[in-house]
């Protein structure tokens, strides 16, 4: 089982993996868009595992305070985003206090609707949306946790080549061919944690 | 290497500078107990008055919460540097910027901003309170297409606009679609001549090589339309004046307001070196000059380059851009 336990670790690695990525993703921003994605990203999540290690109560109650703690504390544009994404992970885990395994992984079409919805995007315009879209759908057609990484991998690698028409990057046209984005490239680190956590992982 | 910032913590650095500018401005602004980055004019919201809202990321101080005052804009919202503030302090400068009738959120067109704002007028619609947006688009040289550009530099000839309209007690439908209005008629670009580093960071946001500029960077450092050598000021000068003549489409005789702003870095002297140029391309295309600001008014940190702004006045833009106002930053009358 998954329990409220499980989930605030998740949110103390999601914090974890931001702090150690913080500059990284900061140098990708800076090649195409304002240099402060690492910053956002490091502080969100801090705040999301924060609100989530205080708060008792279910699951979806853990999701909806990491949501709000994300949101205030950077507001930006990945603040609206990822605190709809958990939002709609709370609501996917249910007012419950542990889900069993394999109905974990719902969190990832979750926060991908969430992103979609607050975003009004659609894949293909060089955002985050490129890595949790095919993951998602990876997990509602059933894949395993390595089909998972692997599509959500390649959808992070693919923004590359994409010209963005969404964002800060979106005035950059052809220049920004060629840059993988930001918020595509943390995304698929936090897939990573959520796989490498939750289930066993794709080594297995 | 890291830069050098007379900062005692990257992450403590918004909320330190808001400290400063409370303890140095008490006669212009104030601060709810409960609200750290809602900045509120100590005179000017009233009853029957629209709200006029401002907001937007840190790090180009003046812009925003420098325009907040008597005659300009009510309360402003501050985010994280270069970030979008979050819903909530946007409600609560809004909150405490009432009056009645109706309030309005001005700020530039970008994604963070419009969804962290948005998400605002949706609670404050929940209390009963009716919100309005108008983005700024002044950038020229962000896309071909007006709505798609980012608002920058322009913002204070748009804010001091709509901030007029609404000290004079016009209703809501007239502070917007003056504002609109505004913001239609007003156009910048910009050079950068060396990048700017977030306080966190303290590294370059980007990479400019020695002897290079970027034309038409933005105002967080996002790259502009095109990368070149280092030209003397009155040839960039040229390139940008060309740039925003033509998209103006002024007629000879038309009036305009001038804003050469400095990114942060840039002194004065290069800013009137620049607008000695601005002013003769002004007269040769037999516009008269109304108004002129030379200075630091909307900055991204310790970037080195400038922007011009013009505005294309009418009438009732003259009367409004003239129109008396009192803020920490920004005195006129």
């Amino acid at each position: 089982m998954f329990t409220t336990d499980d989930l605030k670790t998740l949110f103390a690695a999601f914090a974890a993996r931001m702090a150690t990525e913080r500059d990284h993703l900061c140098a990708l921003d800076g090649a195409i868009g304002d240099g402060d994605h690492g910053i956002a990203m490091e502080q969100g999540m801090a705040a999301a595992a924060k609100a989530a290690a205080e708060t008792e109560g279910t699951l979806q109650d853990i999701c909806n305070a990491a949501a709000k703690g994300f949101l205030n504390a950077v507001g930006a544009s990945s603040g609206p985003l990822y605190a709809t994404g958990f939002l709609r992970a709370g609501k996917a885990l249910g007012p419950v206090t542990s889900v069993p395994q394999a109905q974990v992984l719902s969190i990832i079409p979750a926060i991908r609707d969430g992103i979609a919805h607050r975003g009004k995007a659609v894949p293909g315009q060089k955002t985050m949306l490129d890595t949790w879209h095919p993951a998602a759908e990876a997990v509602i057609g059933g894949a395993t946790a390595a089909e998972v990484l692997r599509t959500a991998t390649e959808g992070a690698e693919a923004t590359r080549a994409m010209t963005a028409t969404l964002g800060r990057a979106e005035r950059l046209g052809a220049r920004a061919v060629g840059h993988p984005d930001p918020g595509a490239v943390s995304a698929l680190m936090l897939i990573e944690e959520i796989l490498a956590r939750i289930v066993p992982p794709p080594a297995d | 290497m890291q830069t050098q910032k007379l900062i005692n913590d990257g992450n403590l650095a918004v909320d330190e500078m808001l400290a400063g500018i409370l303890a140095a401005h008490p006669q212009h602004l104030w601060r709810p107990e409960h609200a750290p980055r809602a900045v509120i004019a100590r005179h000017g919201p009233r009853p029957g008055k629209v709200a006029l809202v401002i907001g937007g990321g840190s790090g180009h101080e003046p812009t925003f919460l420098g325009f907040v005052g008597k005659g300009l804009a009510d309360a402003a919202a501050i985010g994280n540097v270069f970030a979008s503030p979050p819903p909530q302090p946007a409600v609560d400068a809004a909150l405490a910027a009432n009056g009645g009738a109706g309030v309005l959120f001005m700020y530039g067109n970008y994604a963070g901003d419009v969804m962290n704002f948005d998400m605002a007028a949706e609670l404050l619609e929940m209390e009963g309170i009716e919100a309005r947006t108008v983005l700024t688009t002044d950038d020229i040289a962000s896309s071909p297409v007006r709505e798609k550009r980012r608002g920058v530099a322009g913002n204070v000839f748009i804010f001091k606009a709509a901030g007029a309209a609404a000290d004079l007690m016009l209703p809501l439908d007239e502070v917007e679609r003056i504002a609109r209005h505004a913001n239609a008629r007003t156009f910048t670009m910009g050079v950068a001549l060396s990048s700017c580093s977030l306080p966190q960071t303290r590294r370059p946001s980007f990479d400019l090589p020695p002897g290079e500029m970027e034309i038409g960077m933005g105002i967080h450092g996002e790259p502009g339309v095109r990368r070149g050598p280092l030209r003397p000021a009155d040839e960039v000068t040229d390139e940008i004046m060309d740039a925003l003549l033509a998209e103006m489409g002024a007629s000879r005789g038309d009036r305009v307001a001038v804003l050469v702003n400095s990114l942060g870095a840039t002194p004065l002297m290069e800013l009137y070196i620049l607008h000695a140029r601005v002013a003769a391309r002004l007269a040769q295309a037999g516009l008269s000059v109304h108004k002129v600001l030379v200075g630091p008014y909307c900055t991204s940190l310790d970037m080195a380059g400038a922007s011009i702004t013009l505005m294309h006045l009418d009438d009732e833009l003259t009367r409004l851009i003239d129109h008396p106002c009192d803020c920490a930053m920004f005195r006129q009358g």
